[in-house]
């Protein structure tokens, strides 16, 4: 008797963990269906009521007015240049310093790495409008050079790699390089290429985030041409105000391609961002 | 003896050049591109701006003008009661989501990347469809409601429309935070507690909750510095022409609004140092109350 009403429990806490999950499931997904549909409605269509779930007609004439009000070439070229950019710097300087940090001897070493650790902690709003007369002092605003500017260094990919060279045990490095390799070449022939995955999960985070980033884009470059997707879309909002179906359109153009890559590397994005974060 | 001394501490300082060398880059950008502008932004909070980049000093004018000024505390109470929105439920809603990934169930891996999609979009696309949800006259929230509530554009609903995108947009990152929490906590516990014949709401309460609560306090402090900083969800749902800005515009956005929009970058950079305290005493009160709730002997 108590078995059986024991299992009927059970059996009512896996349906009741599969109603909660469909149901939060839907609702994380209705926003990105309901963009979808209504990117592809007309604008008398999209304010029909009662609301109307599909198109009749599944046309792409919102994705032609989207780009023709918004340069979106030059807004996808900028963005992937922006994060190229800023995921090479991460990187390349991350490691090195965090190879050090972690693992070289020298005199102030802990002063410099508190320098890092503060850095982490303020807000980036706080640097901002230096940043920006520097850039402008540079006359550099409204390029390429401007978007990748605050990012050219990552305190944050010190600290992440940091703690992965800290878990590499410093016998590797000295059994492989017994006959007298110096410490840039431990570093780069030895070390460094154990460190795939914290360099994937940084290089995905440096990706997401400055993909996100709005504030510095709209700050520093105003010229619409050399704007990102992110501060792009902002000016769109503006445009069209009403008209929600050319909104969904642009909207859609602007996520594409990050959710395509999340889609093919699901594993990596979740996982990378995750460790990122956690630390 | 002496030779030898000599030997190794030439190793030493070759060791000591390459990590001077290996940690410049990152040194040098770190110094011109935050510490130097962080000297900088506090001066400036000491500053009148005269246009085109020249400055006067003027003592704590811009200090005691932003505590006189009624819109500085405004969204001083907005950004702390986004915090108090949406901190809390959303930690409560990720905690209970990644219980429910961590059971025995199929599909872990579909639902996992569903709730963590939002975290890959950007803000500025994500927000453009809310906008279109919370729209008051044609959005498909008051038709699905049937009422006619002005979402955005209502004093007493912009801040909650903004909180539900907020939480919608973390809650799948937050789970997964939480989840490997979780997973690293021994079945042994709940085996133990099985044959004890203790309730599931007593295993959550006694094992669950306590192990997983380092996890939380990382998590908790990490969307608190976050939500104290917002400033781009909100951004983008509420225009500066938008009348219920007052009641949902943070300190961020404010801060945007003097320096880049009004021009008024002294005052701009004391809301920053404002801002920044405010984050300090948070720190502080989190770490103080932590020693209460999160339990570190594991």
């Amino acid at each position: 008797m108590k078995q059986s009403s024991m299992r009927n429990m059970k059996r009512l806490t896996t349906i009741l963990t599969y109603v909660f999950l469909i149901l939060g499931a839907v609702i994380m997904i209705f926003p990105f269906v309901w963009m979808i549909l209504t990117s592809f409605k007309t604008q008398t269509e999209s304010m029909q009521i009662p609301p109307v779930i599909f198109p009749s007609q599944w046309n792409l004439d919102n994705f032609v007015d989207a780009v023709a009000s918004l340069p979106f070439v030059n807004m996808y070229v900028n963005t992937a240049l922006m994060i190229l950019f800023r995921v090479i710097c991460a990187v390349v300087f991350s490691s090195m310093a965090g190879y050090a940090f972690a693992k070289l001897k020298f005199r102030g070493k802990n002063i410099l790495f508190a320098l890092i650790l503060v850095q982490m902690s303020l807000p980036s709003q706080i640097f901002i409008l230096p940043q920006y007369q520097m850039v402008a002092k540079l006359g550099m605003a409204n390029s390429i050079f401007a978007l990748v500017f605050p990012g050219i260094v990552s305190a944050f990919g010190t600290f992440f790699l940091r703690q992965t060279y800290m878990g590499i045990p410093n016998e590797i490095g000295e059994a492989a390089c017994l006959d007298g390799c110096n410490q840039f070449e431990t570093f780069i022939k030895v070390m460094f290429p154990l460190t795939g995955t914290s360099v994937a999960a940084l290089t995905i985070f440096t990706a997401v985030f400055a993909y996100g980033d709005l504030m510095w884009p709209l700050v520093v470059n105003s010229d619409l041409n050399m704007m990102t997707l992110s501060s792009g879309l902002a000016t769109l909002r503006g445009q069209f105000s009403t008209n929600f179906p050319v909104l969904m359109a642009g909207s859609l153009l602007a996520m594409l391609p990050m959710v395509i890559l999340y889609m093919i590397f699901q594993r990596q994005f979740i996982e990378g961002i995750a460790n990122t974060g956690g630390k | 003896m002496g030779k030898k001394i000599m030997r190794l501490s030439a190793a030493a300082r070759r060791e000591e050049r390459w990590g001077y060398l290996m940690i410049a880059p990152t040194i040098i950008g770190l110094v011109i591109l935050n510490l130097w502008p962080f000297i900088q932004t506090i001066y400036t909070s000491f500053c009148e701006h005269l246009g085109f980049g020249n400055y006067k000093f003027i003592g704590i004018d811009n200090y005691v003008e932003m505590f006189q000024n009624p819109e500085v505390w405004r969204a001083t109470w907005n950004t702390i009661l986004f915090c108090i929105l949406t901190v809390p439920v959303g930690l409560f809603l990720s905690l209970l989501v990644a219980m429910m990934l961590n059971a025995k169930i199929k599909g872990k891996g579909l639902f996992r990347t569903i709730f963590f999609l939002p975290m890959v979009c950007a803000p500025a696309a994500v927000t453009m469809v809310w906008r279109w949800i919370f729209n008051s006259d044609y959005g498909i929230l008051n038709q699905l409601l049937g009422t006619h509530i002005n979402w955005i554009t209502d004093s007493h609903f912009v801040m909650i429309a903004c909180a539900i995108v907020a939480i919608w947009s973390n809650i799948g990152y937050d789970a997964v935070l939480l989840l490997a929490g979780l997973q690293n906590i021994s079945k042994s516990y709940y085996e133990a507690a099985e044959i004890d014949g203790t309730s599931k709401v007593n295993q959550f309460l006694q094992i669950t909750l306590p192990m997983v609560s380092p996890t939380l306090f990382v998590v908790m402090i990490m969307r608190l510095m976050s939500s104290v900083k917002v400033y781009d969800l909100i951004y983008m749902m509420v225009e500066d022409t938008n009348p219920a800005l007052t009641s949902v515009q943070s300190l961020m956005y404010l801060f945007y609004r003097e320096t880049f929009v009004a021009g008024s970058r002294g005052s701009g950079a004391a809301i920053v140092v404002w801002t920044v305290v405010l984050i300090g005493i948070i720190t502080i009160i989190q770490f103080v109350g932590q020693k209460k709730w999160v339990n570190y002997d594991v």
